[in-house]
């Protein structure tokens, strides 16, 4: 049983559909997985939630969330999906308690009937219940913003950039969050910017100008990085870099932390670099083997 | 039912919980029905007025004390010099300019007849006009006073004559606050359901939360209702602090019903915010609605018929004001106010209105999309 099934989906803006902001895309989601939707800023994660909660109509191609079409069953999905926008999208004006109240009303519940499901969350937020909403900090807009998205029990919930502008501690709180979601047997999809996420989740799909890049589990992305990958720094960084890329084994190189990471073309390019990082002993130059993280794999099926 | 009840007390929540907005509502209305209606006045007065007087004579001084005398008039200038009066004109010194020529009084008295001559600035049409009017009351009236002076009264007069004595009616005094402050009400009314409801859906629009309420199983109608309501009743209390303040300040107590005026403006509000919910799907940011509601606002103002008579607009217009809902408020307030007129006498105007809420509600429910 899949929860998610999206075949096909092409989105085009613009007047003359010359802004692609979907082409052809088609990924399904087995129930009770968390499934990661990775892509940089503009690769098409919003359009796609949007065309999934049933807020836009897609060009072409079909949708169904949790077994029911996206065009012809919306008011069916709307009743049993979560939604939490990319932004901040709850009253200001009214409290805590009351955003959660008001969106409970118009689901047809109450706080008191689904408070198992939201309490791990709730709880956190629960101190500043009589608080206006707009006065909240982000971390806590954001616990407010699920709770809400969670009090009907939705059997899909969908996250747009939940960790966007939130602090690494907030960040790491929000994806126990989701784990715990998940053993309720809740469906998530989620999008994020960051990559260092993305090995969180269940499944990846890396997703870039509209297009699916990869879809795989976070092991087996990494798995697929096949190349020989080295991590090289010496003083004066900036002109190691470029240096680097000059060489000729080196099928790409990126500043990695402290660290430049060196992707080879093959195997015998080993030797080039030896001797390169040899030639600047004096300036403190070393090199060493490195396994490939989630992050390499992205960047190198990006610029591919 | 439920779920519209929870809509309302979050509208009403939020009504409250924002002060300046309801200091807005309540507490602007009040003020400018207090001052507007007194500086709105149809009345003409201090007109200013250069006299050159090139006869300095008996009649030309007697004359120049019954124009002064009359009220409108402030007497600025005094030459015998034409071209200097001119001066004054150009330098917005003086509005109208009188010339009594050399041997006015000669020819008055050895001729029977005088020329006067008289210039306006027509700058300001309305001013040159009704003072030009006033002023050739004024001449004619004192035409008579000199007649009568000179001719001896035989005993049928000679010449017939026919004087006009007219009555006001439904405002004898013509006191012309009667017919204002009603239609300034109507205009802040107005006003107030327009623009509050022009914002409120793309407020939402703005801070993000209609999506998260379009995700939801709410219906079309339960939200634009939820909209429609809080501002009904707010619009109805300005109108209750509206017509107070007519009584209590200008002494209007409408000669027809309150249920009227009340039954009326019920279906007028449903009209006016369902137009302002309209603006307010089809803006995506608060200053087009806004931009739209204000153009929109001017057209209703000067097509209502509150200072020009529709009567006396040109067909094409005529027909604009058959399409603005302002005008027949405006319309239906003078009449109850000052005719007493009674549902029966208004039924076209209310069917009319009825007609308007149909359509910018049903419309406003239709072109509210719950997706895009």
């Amino acid at each position: 049983m899949h929860s998610v099934i999206v075949e096909n989906i092409i989105k085009t803006y613009g007047k003359k559909k010359e802004v692609a902001a979907l082409s052809a895309i088609s990924f399904e989601i087995p129930k009770g997985e968390l499934f990661g939707l990775i892509g940089p800023d503009g690769a098409g994660k919003t359009t796609l939630f949007r065309i999934l909660t049933t807020l836009l109509l897609a060009d072409s191609g079909n949708a169904r969330v949790d077994g029911f079409d996206v065009v012809k069953e919306y008011k069916s999905i709307r009743k049993r999906v979560g939604y939490m926008p990319g932004k901040f999208s709850l009253y200001p004006d009214l409290t805590v308690e009351e955003n959660l109240n008001f969106f409970a009303t118009i689901f047809n519940t109450s706080i008191s009937e689904n408070y198992d499901l939201i309490k791990d969350i709730y709880i956190q937020i629960e101190p500043f219940k009589k608080r206006r909403a707009g006065k909240l900090s982000g971390g806590m807009k954001q616990k407010l913003a699920l709770s809400c998205a969670l009090i009907h029990r939705p059997s899909v919930l969908f996250l747009d950039e939940p960790t966007t502008g939130v602090d690494a501690v907030s960040r790491k709180e929000f994806w126990e969050m989701l784990k715990g979601l998940k053993q309720q047997g809740i469906t998530i999809l989620v999008s994020t910017p960051y990559m260092d996420e993305a090995g969180l989740c269940d499944k990846v799909a890396l997703l870039q100008n509209g297009k699916i890049l990869s879809i795989h589990t976070p092991q087996g992305i990494v798995d697929d990085f096949s190349d020989p990958l080295w991590a090289v720094k010496s003083t004066g960084m900036l002109h190691l870099l470029n240096d680097l890329l000059a060489l000729e084994a080196v099928k790409d190189a990126y500043p990695f932390g402290e660290f430049h990471h060196v992707v080879l073309k093959n195997e015998s390019g080993k030797k080039e670099l030896e001797q390169f990082v040899q030639s600047r002993a004096k300036d403190h130059a070393v090199m060493q083997a490195v396994k490939p993280d989630i992050e390499d794999c992205f960047i190198s099926l990006m610029k591919n | 039912m439920r779920t519209l009840k929870f809509l309302l007390q979050k509208e009403f929540r939020q009504i409250f919980r924002d002060p300046s907005i309801l200091r807005v509502i309540l507490i602007m209305p009040v003020i400018q029905l207090l001052i507007l209606p007194w500086a709105a006045d149809y009345e003409m007065k201090n007109i200013k007025l250069a006299v050159v007087d090139q006869d300095h004579s008996d009649y030309s001084r007697q004359l120049i004390n019954k124009i002064t005398s009359s009220g409108y008039f402030i007497l600025t200038d005094y030459t015998d010099s034409y071209n200097a009066s001119l001066k004054q004109i150009e330098r917005d010194k003086a509005d109208l300019v009188l010339q009594i020529p050399d041997n006015f009084e000669k020819e008055l008295v050895k001729e029977d007849e005088a020329t006067l001559f008289m210039a306006l600035n027509a700058i300001n049409g309305v001013k040159a006009n009704l003072g030009g009017a006033y002023l050739r009351t004024i001449i004619q009236d004192f035409n008579r006073e000199v007649r009568t002076e000179w001719i001896q009264f035989p005993r049928f007069s000679p010449e017939t004559q026919i004087e006009v004595v007219s009555s006001n009616w439904f405002n004898p005094l013509m006191n012309y606050k009667y017919f204002m402050v009603p239609g300034i009400l109507v205009i802040l009314l107005t006003m107030v359901g327009l623009n509050l409801a022009a914002i409120n859906i793309v407020k939402e629009k703005e801070i993000g939360t209609i999506e998260q309420i379009n995700v939801t199983p709410i219906k079309k109608y339960h939200f634009i209702l939820g909209k429609l309501i809080p501002f009904w009743i707010l619009g109805l209390v300005v109108l209750t602090i509206g017509l107070t303040i007519s009584r209590l300040f200008y002494g209007i107590i409408p000669a027809g019903s309150f249920v009227t005026i009340y039954v009326f403006a019920a279906v007028y509000l449903l009209a006016v915010l369902g137009l302002g919910l309209l603006l307010s799907t089809f803006s995506s940011n608060q200053q087009q609605s806004m931009l739209l509601s204000f153009f929109l606002m001017m057209i209703f103002i000067l097509l209502g018929g509150l200072y020009t008579s529709i009567d006396s607009m040109p067909e094409w217009a005529k027909w604009i004001t058959r399409f603005n809902p302002v005008s027949y408020f405006i319309e239906v307030m003078r009449m109850v106010v000052l005719k007493g007129s009674n549902l029966a006498d208004i039924k076209y105007h209310l069917f009319s209105m009825l007609g308007f809420a149909a359509v910018f509600n049903t419309w406003a429910v239709i072109s509210y999309r719950k997706r895009s």
